[in-house]
């Protein structure tokens, strides 16, 4: 757990392993880092869901998701767009160099009420990171779930997060795994079109099922419609929301829809609990 | 608790005898802005306790300033040096008004929630409040709309009533109690025509507040006008300047940022402001509040919906500062009572 004395102080941790997830301008890196100080990990723990504050000493620090599961020992995992001042200062790093983290932070996916449920997962893009985890501890858990069922789309197959970790859920017998690109292309095998669409075409059912959708907003704003089309009720619906953050403990404002602060009372919200909240969807 | 008197004339004195186990804070008056300040030889003047309603700025710097180091490093060396100030250091504010008073009573539920904020608490902890009553309000108070009042001591430490050449003072806290002991050599004896004369100037305090807003329905009313174009009726002339949060006392809001001179560098944190544009601004661009309308609106629904839902009082303590600094005349309570006579169509 974060210093208790100081939530503002963050740990140094090392980077282990790191590699682009796709090309281009807004690439995605994902970094696997330890703690410099290992007796961090005597009282560190964290949730499928959970986030953490991730920089740069003389840069500063960004929030992004934990995107490997509780169930993966030893390191932590983030994989990060280059976006902004902070992402691109994190980009520049490389295996041996450290970067500091501060988490873990926000509330997560409530994994444990979900035994015994068929879980659905709806990602877009970036979006996948926030589910990654939820995944994989389905998987680590397996026995206590019923179908895992991932849908997983970006704008062209390049831009698709975790590839190897994709043709696994793929040849699994035990996970169902459906891809998608917006736009058709050589060689591609699975769906053509946008994730919404890819969610009507396989048309999961809502029986005892759990949805949880991360991706860009619009995205999430036409999964969302599409579950209730398939008779989805908005409290089995769950995504996490994302704002502009500073504190991550729900001090220095910003990151506010309504009277909801995401870093604190979020970032994973049922959709029963926003859907009359308009400044979620802003 | 106990209560004394001290002649007005010697509140130099007073304040000296404070001074030797206090860091003493005092309003100081400098180019005409009342600001509290530490009382220096050769700093500015102390301002005149009859000269100032309410200071310019509100003392909530004191607390949270406005800019403040979190922690120090040395860039590739490791290591992170916190600046945590210490709680049992021993700061006396003297002269604070009972309306910014409570604002720390609202801000601490906030620095406390979930990760208490060493850096509030602690300076809150060393910190004794010497408040003084007001005795003739500004136009543009209404505090009494908000649970305080004029002399109202329920959030000071001592409470201090100004009675012509006399000042009368009464301990609340044993905090209080602890730093008037050790000046008691420059305090007398009160007598109860000194307790009278005070009740006197609180009846006739509370009747000069000119305005008010009755509260009631409000936090439950703002939600529905999310999407309402009533905003735009003072977002419009807005200049986005943030007067109104950098002055308020119970605007609370920061960023952090990371300054660095060649290797040396710190962590601080800054007022920040939700009238800003990149306050809200995503790295991709996005801005969930874009205009002024948004951030107009989460200014006055924070106070008034967001943190009374969050912690059950209001974020307004009715120091009238916003209303009074605002280059183009936008009055919260203008708003509040116009949101009240609003009417919401029923969504469908």
């Amino acid at each position: 757990m974060m210093d208790e004395s100081n939530p503002y102080l963050p740990y140094e941790v090392e980077i282990k392993e790191t590699w682009y997830e796709t090309p281009g301008e807004r690439a995605i890196k994902t970094f696997k880092v330890d703690f410099v100080d290992s007796s961090v990990w005597d009282t560190w723990s964290h949730k499928p869901g959970q986030c953490a504050m991730v920089g740069r000493l003389g840069v500063g620090e960004s929030m992004f998701c934990i995107s490997s599961s509780p169930t993966e020992e030893g390191y932590l995992r983030f994989s990060v767009m280059k976006m902004g001042k902070v992402t691109r200062a994190l980009h520049q790093l490389e295996v041996g160099d450290t970067m500091t983290v501060r988490g873990p932070l926000g509330n997560w996916f409530p994994v444990n009420e979900w035994e015994g449920k068929r879980i659905v997962t709806i990602g877009g893009g970036i979006g996948q990171a926030p589910l990654r985890p939820v995944i994989n501890y389905v998987r680590a858990n397996r026995a206590k779930y019923e179908d895992l069922t991932v849908l997983y789309g970006s704008r062209t197959s390049a831009d698709l997060c975790f590839q190897e970790e994709l043709e696994c859920l793929i040849s699994e017998e035990e996970t169902t795994c459906h891809l998608s690109v917006d736009v058709e292309e050589e060689s591609w095998e699975h769906y053509v079109g946008f994730v919404p669409n890819l969610l009507m075409d396989v048309s999961p059912s809502p029986e005892n099922a759990i949805a949880v959708t991360c991706g860009p907003p619009v995205m999430i704003k036409f999964v969302t419609q599409n579950l209730v089309k398939l008779g989805f009720e908005p409290e089995q619906i769950y995504t996490t929301l994302e704002n502009r953050m500073k504190c991550g403990i729900g001090k220095c404002g910003r990151c506010n829809v309504g009277h909801l602060y995401v870093c604190k009372h979020g970032p994973v919200f049922s959709y029963a609990q926003i859907k009359d909240i308009p400044e979620a969807f802003a | 608790m106990a209560d004394y008197v001290f002649q007005k004339e010697k509140i130099e004195e007073l304040l000296g005898g404070m001074a030797k186990n206090y860091e003493v804070h005092a309003p100081l008056l400098n180019a005409g802005i009342v600001r509290f300040g530490k009382v220096e030889e050769g700093g500015p003047a102390l301002a005149k306790l009859d000269d100032y309603s309410n200071s310019s700025v509100p003392p909530k710097e004191l607390l949270f300033p406005q800019t403040e180091t979190l922690f120090r490093y040395r860039l590739g060396t490791g290591g992170i040096e916190p600046k945590v100030p210490d709680a049992g250091a021993k700061v006396a504010v003297f002269g604070i008004r009972p309306c910014d008073a409570q604002a720390f009573a609202i801000v601490d539920k906030l620095f406390g929630w979930d990760y208490p904020d060493p850096y509030f608490q602690n300076r809150r902890k060393s910190t004794v409040l010497i408040g003084l009553a007001c005795s003739s309000p500004c136009s543009t108070c209404f505090c009494t709309s908000l649970g305080g009042g004029p002399t109202n001591d329920e959030y000071l430490d001592v409470a201090m009533y100004d009675l012509g050449n006399e000042i009368y003072l009464k301990t609340v806290t044993e905090k209080g109690d602890e730093l008037c002991k050790s000046i008691s050599d420059l305090l007398e004896e009160a007598s109860p025509s000194h307790l009278e004369a005070c009740q006197n100037q609180s009846k006739e305090a509370a009747s000069k507040i000119r305005r008010s807003i009755d509260t009631n329905g409000i936090p439950e009313k703002l939600p529905a006008l999310y999407d309402n174009p009533f905003w735009e009726q003072f977002s419009d002339r807005c200049l986005g300047c943030g007067i109104c949060t950098y002055l308020c006392p119970t605007c609370h809001c920061f960023d952090i940022q990371d300054e660095v001179e060649v290797f040396d560098g710190r962590r601080a944190r800054m007022w920040d402001t939700c009238m800003f544009e990149e306050y809200t601004r995503h790295a991709s661009g996005h801005n969930p509040r874009p205009t002024r309308k948004e951030r107009t609106r989460n200014r006055v629904s924070h106070k008034y919906s967001y943190f009374p839902t969050n912690f059950g009082v209001i974020a307004c303590v009715g120091c009238g500062r916003c209303i009074k600094y605002c280059p183009v005349n936008i009055d919260i309570i203008d708003i509040l009572e116009k949101s009240i006579a609003v009417e919401v169509k029923e969504a469908g």
